[in-house]
């Protein structure tokens, strides 16, 4: 294993040697990648000015849902979320030559197309998340200082496994990326409101469903102390390790069941 | 394991890949056992399974049927230890860091392969001097040219010794000069005996240069395979001889093992197929019957088999 992890960091090495190459480019996408987390912060800035509370939440409150949701999201799409372009690999074939070397294909599309530009929108992402968390008055407990660490870090893992669940999609359909987009960034979108502010049948399938309420909306309540509107008990709030897992494992097994279908383009 | 007999098989039964909703067969029903040092062609036109084929063993593809194994492994299920002993070009495919020097994809191919420095730099050497790789050797692949890049390809294929190279296409658009070049490292590969070699083509001189074997497939079956020899003589393509003389011979002259084929000219130009008979024993009987101008001698043409047997696959059968 630990032979395999020498050449999965000079994968990375080359991938970012590869960017090093186009540095004016680099540069330019590293600053816009900014502009559109900033701009989601934006948003619930602005819906504040125009209401007090947002689903029974104040302005603090709702930006530790912003934080955890942006970090989570920015951290996944930086590592995970090029493999979105999944059927792009499949058609100049750096699949198939992904799948003659030694190594897990997965890991080697990931780093050899790690897009390094988005570092600047994960970073931004923790930063909210820092101001937030900071600012919102938080009972401090062992427990809450332990899930203000935890909870980021399997909001990340659950968005990686979306953006890898939904992608598999493509190796039975190539023009799938509309339906991924979908579920991704709607994804995304629905994790930076509290739930309380959808309704119905919408609600119950991404929150529950997908597990989207999971990502920012429960580890919100458990470390501002809330009890759930909703009524679903507290320790719901301490659950999005053990669903992110879920989630991870759903996607391994996608991702593998998913390589068996794969036919290939032929040449 | 080492020291055991050293022998490794291929056997591929497969069928029905699914494309466009349609079933297509692409493959269907081959049965190959491959001998280790072996260097085969294998060749069939468009769309005749080709890739297909090289996918299956390469662990790309799964077959729909049968079984493969290479190496003794089989490809999908044990497709990375299987990778470490296979080397693959695929023409149309890349194994190359297009934005870094050449160098830098090699030295990272020593870490995906896990490949010890010393063995890694002497196989690297003998490829810069085989195939001439020091003049780009720097410049990112983006901007090699397409036998520069394939050269390249080569030798990224060979840097952790594999025991099977699979190449598909590896002469596919390059100049006469590369052609030679890849041509010549490939029969040196070959004659150092202890790489088994399977190439498809769409190049005959790929095959006429390399391989003692010709394996021929049509529609996902293998419809010839054996020699070049064998195929000329089951198809009735033979060399031939053709005589230049002074004056025509009154009598068409008769030679043992090398039927006249016909006359040109004004019986001036004699044009002998050689069935049993050697170039030395027709030019040695003719000689004896009249004054020779100019002997040449006119390799068949294997293209012109090779049609005849893409066109005509049901007659022939495996």
């Amino acid at each position: 294993m630990a032979e395999h992890l020498a050449a999965y960091r000079a994968l990375l090495g080359a991938q970012a040697r590869s960017q090093a190459a186009y540095r004016t480019s680099f540069v330019v996408d590293l600053v816009g990648n900014v502009g559109a987390t900033v701009f989601d912060v934006v948003t619930v800035l602005v819906l504040f000015g125009v209401t007090r509370e947002l689903g029974g939440f104040t302005l603090r409150e709702t930006l530790v849902i912003v934080g955890l949701s942006s970090f989570a999201f920015a951290t996944a799409d930086l590592l995970v979320g090029n493999i979105e372009r999944l059927p792009r690999y499949v058609r100049t074939g750096l699949f198939d030559a992904v799948l003659v070397r030694p190594l897990a294909a997965l890991p080697q599309l990931l780093l050899m197309d790690l897009p390094l530009r988005k570092v600047s929108r994960a970073v931004f992402g923790l930063a909210v998340l820092v101001v937030a968390v900071g600012s919102a008055g938080i009972d401090w407990t062992p427990a809450r200082a332990a899930l203000v660490v935890v909870a980021p870090l399997a909001g990340v893992v659950f968005f990686g496994a979306v953006f890898v669940t939904t992608a598999t999609v493509s190796f039975y359909w190539i023009d799938s990326g509309e339906l991924a987009n979908s579920v991704t960034y709607g994804g995304r979108d629905f994790t930076s409101y509290p739930v309380t502010v959808y309704g119905g049948w919408f609600r119950t399938l991404f929150a529950y469903g997908m597990g989207f309420a999971f990502v920012s909306y429960h580890p919100a309540l458990a470390l501002l102390g809330r009890a759930d509107p909703l009524g679903l008990p507290a320790w719901v709030g301490w659950a999005a390790p053990g669903v992110a897992v879920l989630a991870a494992a759903v996607a391994g097994l996608a991702w593998r069941v998913g390589i068996r279908h794969y036919r290939s383009t032929g040449s | 394991m080492r020291g055991l007999r050293k022998e490794f098989t291929v056997r591929v039964k497969a069928g029905r890949l699914r494309r466009e909703k349609r079933t297509v067969t692409a493959v269907d029903g081959i049965d190959l056992r491959v001998e280790r040092g072996e260097m085969v062609g294998y060749i069939g036109p468009n769309g005749a399974g080709k890739s297909t084929t090289l996918k299956m063993l390469t662990g790309v593809l799964m077959p729909s049927a049968g079984e493969a194994r290479v190496c003794g492994l089989r490809p999908v299920a044990e497709r990375t230890r299987l990778a470490l002993r296979l080397g693959v070009v695929f023409g149309q495919r890349s194994q190359l860091w297009w934005d870094l020097p050449l160098r830098d994809s090699f030295d990272l191919l020593r870490h995906v392969y896990r490949v010890p420095a010393g063995e890694h730099a002497a196989r690297l050497a003998r490829c810069r001097g085989l195939l001439d790789l020091d003049e780009f050797l720097d410049i990112p692949v983006r901007q090699l040219s397409l036998g520069q890049r394939m050269r390249g390809e080569l030798t990224a294929a060979l840097l952790h010794g594999p025991e099977v190279l699979f190449l598909d296409e590896p002469t596919i658009g390059l100049d006469v000069v590369s052609k030679q070049a890849v041509r010549g490292f490939l029969a040196e590969l070959g004659r150092a005996g202890d790489t088994t070699l399977v190439l498809t083509t769409h190049d005959l001189a790929d095959i006429e240069r390399l391989c003692q074997r010709l394996v021929v497939i049509d529609h996902g079956r293998v419809v010839h395979d054996g020699s070049i020899a064998a195929l000329h003589s089951r198809y009735g393509s033979r060399r031939m001889v053709v005589a230049e003389l002074d004056a025509a011979l009154s009598v068409p002259p008769v030679l043992p093992g090398a039927p006249l084929v016909r006359a040109e000219a004004d019986g001036h130009r004699l044009v002998f197929a050689l069935e049993s008979a050697g170039v030395a024993e027709v030019v040695a009987g003719l000689a004896g019957l009249a004054a020779l101008r100019d002997i040449s001698i006119v390799e068949p043409d294997i293209e012109e088999v090779v049609a005849r047997l893409y066109r005509a696959p049901a007659e022939v059968g495996g």
